[in-house]
């Protein structure tokens, strides 16, 4: 309080307990840093799994990923990069100070991201439904009672084996989904205090920050589209 | 006798800054978080401590007459998970580390300030789900959730159970990174690293464990969770998924996590040692170092907790080297606390006594801990009380004789008050004796070979377990006097000063209870940590 009378005008955005708006920027981006270190450990955790899993059972490993459509993930591979670029094109015009492009950048980023999710629902949907209750079986590829390999073109132990990596295949994309829907609704938050002209050229750490996190979920993407659906296509 | 006037409380300070509930649940003031932290985490304590006394009944006679064997399986199981991940972990950094980085280093507030009022809301999100999973049904599979018996054979509340942990593991994190970042961003003009209290440094280095690890068993808790709800074979033999691999993933985290809850401790004892033996620490930059060799090192030693679980001989041997290198950096603390004392004017408060307490405790738990690493002992006493006493003597011994020592240390800082000193100093001792009689027995149990979580056992194992549990008895009371005169003192204790210890460091030159702002100025650091050549400066020289 004292300050903002002795100091006469302070940034409206700078938080009382720090100095200065230098030391809060340092401050969120060595936080997001952190934060995104603690994601690796978190995603490294099922990385790992899919490791061993994959030296253990390499033939199985084939099947399962021969039987997802490496077209619909290599489409998803591009609008995923597509989404990156317009993020990282409403960073830059946050820190020229264009504040209409900051919220149309971030629209077509989630845009990319909404279209990204699609595609990943109907990929589910093909899996799943066969699962369902009342539907036949066939073809079912959530690892469980009803789990159907006979459209793998694997039989014997790898036929069980390939339970194995529809349960990593659920698991990392799901995780990987999971982290996109949340920080689609982080997006549109930004958006709209873009829209309302809360950033400048001097201060946007939020747009950098949600920035540095959607840019770790495609790397993570990046990763995975490979590991899951290019094995053996060589 | 002197002629200064009895101390007073300061008119303004952050306990009289707002009243009502508000004030206090949507606070973003480090020092109510802590207080708010010190509430939950006493709650769970005696919860924790309740399920313990249940084990300890059950075990007076050796026929498990007392209970039935799922009673006591769920006993354990209880009292296992409540004391690690709602106690200890969060222990010493939630609430003494909370409180007090910020007024070390010279800082208004930590770097997020909402973001840990978030961490303690997680915290008690994540311990009411636990508990409802405790408490409706129960859950049996131990703390450490070992597959396939969580995913394939119990039929207690294991999913419940694991998404709570989950939760809560969250709260940790973002305890470590808002401390990561705090020290590396907030630090006041002159506060260089090595200037920096080794409290700080301990809970630098407990971060990054918390930061690191924690994810990875939510990762791997999580995946229990679907392989019980979808049937996923990640760790299921009939898929051909592997048991091993979760308890790779799994002490991946929990054996740093032995190092969360014990690093913050050993950050406590160097405070207290140089300030009650009035004179420099000896080695700050070893002790400083060997935290962050403890945090490095203790990633790399995880598969101790599995050489009877099937592992390559070679593997074996690797992760029993380095359980044995994770060890120097312990000794290296121990033995610069020792040689603190050397030439020092040592003062017998209450503190000092959970100091001493600490080395003599820590160091049995230590050196028996090398036991259990080595390859050739660790199959004899592995999964025998022997292990129960090796690390209640680090976890107990250690951990909770810091928090205990730090808590009274600190007291008059967050109080503003004195505990009976007296008091203080008889449950120290009642907790000291306590403590040894319930765990030293079980030394002797495990190596003649009473293995741990049986409902039952042999009648020639009676006297010592009826000896450990008449210790329990002695212990459980020794904690109800610090709650008992602590709780007192907030309310009728008498005003204690800035700085009742004489203790160096920018907490104390602040006043006692701080101001809701912590500095009336921004600190300028001039000297070393631990100057204690000189005297402190006093609040009223620095206005």
């Amino acid at each position: 309080m004292s300050e903002l009378a002795a100091g006469g005008g302070q940034h409206p955005a700078l938080q009382h307990h720090f100095r200065d708006l230098e030391q809060q920027k340092a401050a969120s981006s060595l936080g997001m840093w952190v934060f995104i270190a603690q994601e690796i450990l978190f995603f490294g955790g099922i990385f790992m799994a899919y490791i061993v899993y994959r030296i253990k059972y390499p033939e199985a490993f084939v099947a399962g990923s021969h039987h997802l459509s490496w077209q619909v993930g290599f489409f998803n591979t591009l609008v995923l990069i597509g989404s990156s670029l317009t993020m990282a094109m409403a960073v830059y015009s946050a820190a020229i100070g264009k504040s209409r492009r900051v919220v149309g950048f971030i629209l077509a980023t989630v845009l990319l991201g909404s279209v990204f999710l699609g595609v990943k629902y109907f990929e589910y949907a093909e899996k799943i439904g066969p699962c369902l209750p009342g539907a036949s079986g066939v073809g079912c590829l959530v690892p469980g009672e009803r789990f159907d390999a006979s459209a793998l073109g694997v039989s014997g132990e790898a036929a069980g084996h390939t339970q194995i990596f529809y349960s990593l295949y659920f698991g990392m994309t799901g995780l990987h989904a999971l982290h996109m829907i949340i920080g689609i609704p982080i997006l549109l938050v930004i958006a709209r205090a873009a829209w309302k002209e809360r950033y400048s050229p001097e201060w946007h750490t939020p747009v950098e920050m949600v920035g540095l996190y959607w840019h770790f979920v495609d790397i993570v993407w990046i990763f995975l589209f490979p590991l899951l659906y290019l094995i053996g296509a060589h | 006798m002197m002629t200064t006037q009895a101390p007073t409380l300061p008119e303004k300070h952050y306990l009289n800054a707002g009243y009502g509930w508000r004030s206090w649940l949507l606070t973003t003031d480090h020092k109510r978080i802590a207080v708010l932290y010190l509430i939950s985490i006493t709650a769970m304590f005696a919860l924790g401590s309740f399920y313990a006394a249940l084990v300890r009944w059950n075990l007076l006679v050796p026929d498990g007459s007392h209970m039935s064997a799922e009673t006591y399986n769920k006993a354990f199981t209880a009292h296992g998970v409540i004391m690690v991940f709602f106690f200890l972990i969060p222990s010493i950094p939630a609430t003494l580390g909370n409180f007090l980085i910020p007024l070390m280093i010279g800082a208004r507030d930590l770097a997020f300030p909402r973001i840990n009022l978030l961490s303690w809301y997680i915290y008690v999100f994540g311990a009411a789900i636990t508990l409802y999973a405790l408490l409706a049904g129960g859950l049996d599979t131990g703390w450490t959730f070992y597959t396939p018996y969580s995913t394939v054979y119990a039929q207690s509340n294991v999913v419940i159970a694991v998404v709570g942990v989950f939760v809560t593991g969250f709260s940790s994190i973002l305890t470590g990174l808002n401390f990561i970042v705090t020290i590396h961003t907030m630090r006041a003009p002159g506060m260089t690293w090595f200037r920096m209290p080794l409290f700080v440094w301990a809970h630098y280095a407990t971060s990054i464990i918390q930061v690191l690890g924690t994810p990875v068993v939510a990762v791997t808790i999580l995946l229990v969770a679907l392989e019980r709800i979808f049937h996923f074979g990640f760790f299921d033999p009939n898929r051909g998924g592997d048991p091993i691999l979760f308890q790779h993933l799994f002490w991946f985290y929990s054996h740093p996590a032995v190092y969360i809850m014990i690093l913050p401790a050993m950050g406590v004892i160097s405070e207290l040692i140089t300030c009650f033996s009035r004179k420099r620490i000896f080695g700050y930059s070893f002790i400083a170092m060997s935290s962050l060799a403890i945090a490095v090192i203790g990633f790399l030693v995880w598969a101790h907790h599995m050489y009877v679980s099937g592992m390559a001989v070679y593997s074996a041997m690797v992760f029993s080297a380095l359980t044995y290198l994770v060890a120097v950096p312990s000794a290296i603390k121990t033995f610069n606390w020792t040689a603190t004392l050397y030439k020092g004017s040592v003062q017998w408060d209450t503190p000092m006594i959970y100091v001493f307490c600490f080395i003599g405790l820590f160091l049995i738990g230590g050196l028996t801990g090398l036991f259990l690493g080595n390859l050739g002992t660790d199959v004899h006493l592995t999964d025998t009380y022997f292990i129960v006493a090796h690390f209640h003597y680090i976890m107990v011994g250690g951990a909770i004789m810091g928090y205990l020592g730090g808590l009274h240390f600190w007291w008059p800082k967050i109080t503003g008050r004195r505990y009976l000193e007296a008091w203080g100093k008889v449950s120290s001792l009642l907790i000291f004796v306590g403590f040894n009689l319930t765990f030293f027995p079980q030394f002797f149990l495990g190596y003649v070979g009473m293995p741990r979580r049986y409902h039952v056992y042999p009648e020639e194992f009676q006297v010592l377990n009826v000896l450990s549990t008449a210790g329990a008895t002695i212990l459980g009371f020794g904690y109800l006097f610090p709650f008992s005169y602590l709780t007192y003192s907030v309310f009728k204790g008498r005003p204690a000063g800035n700085n009742p210890w004489k203790a160096k460091g920018l907490e104390w030159t602040t006043t006692s209870p701080p101001p809701a702002h912590n500095f009336d100025e921004t600190p300028t650091v001039t000297e070393e940590a631990y100057d204690y050549a000189t005297p402190p400066k006093e609040k009223s020289a620095l206005v």
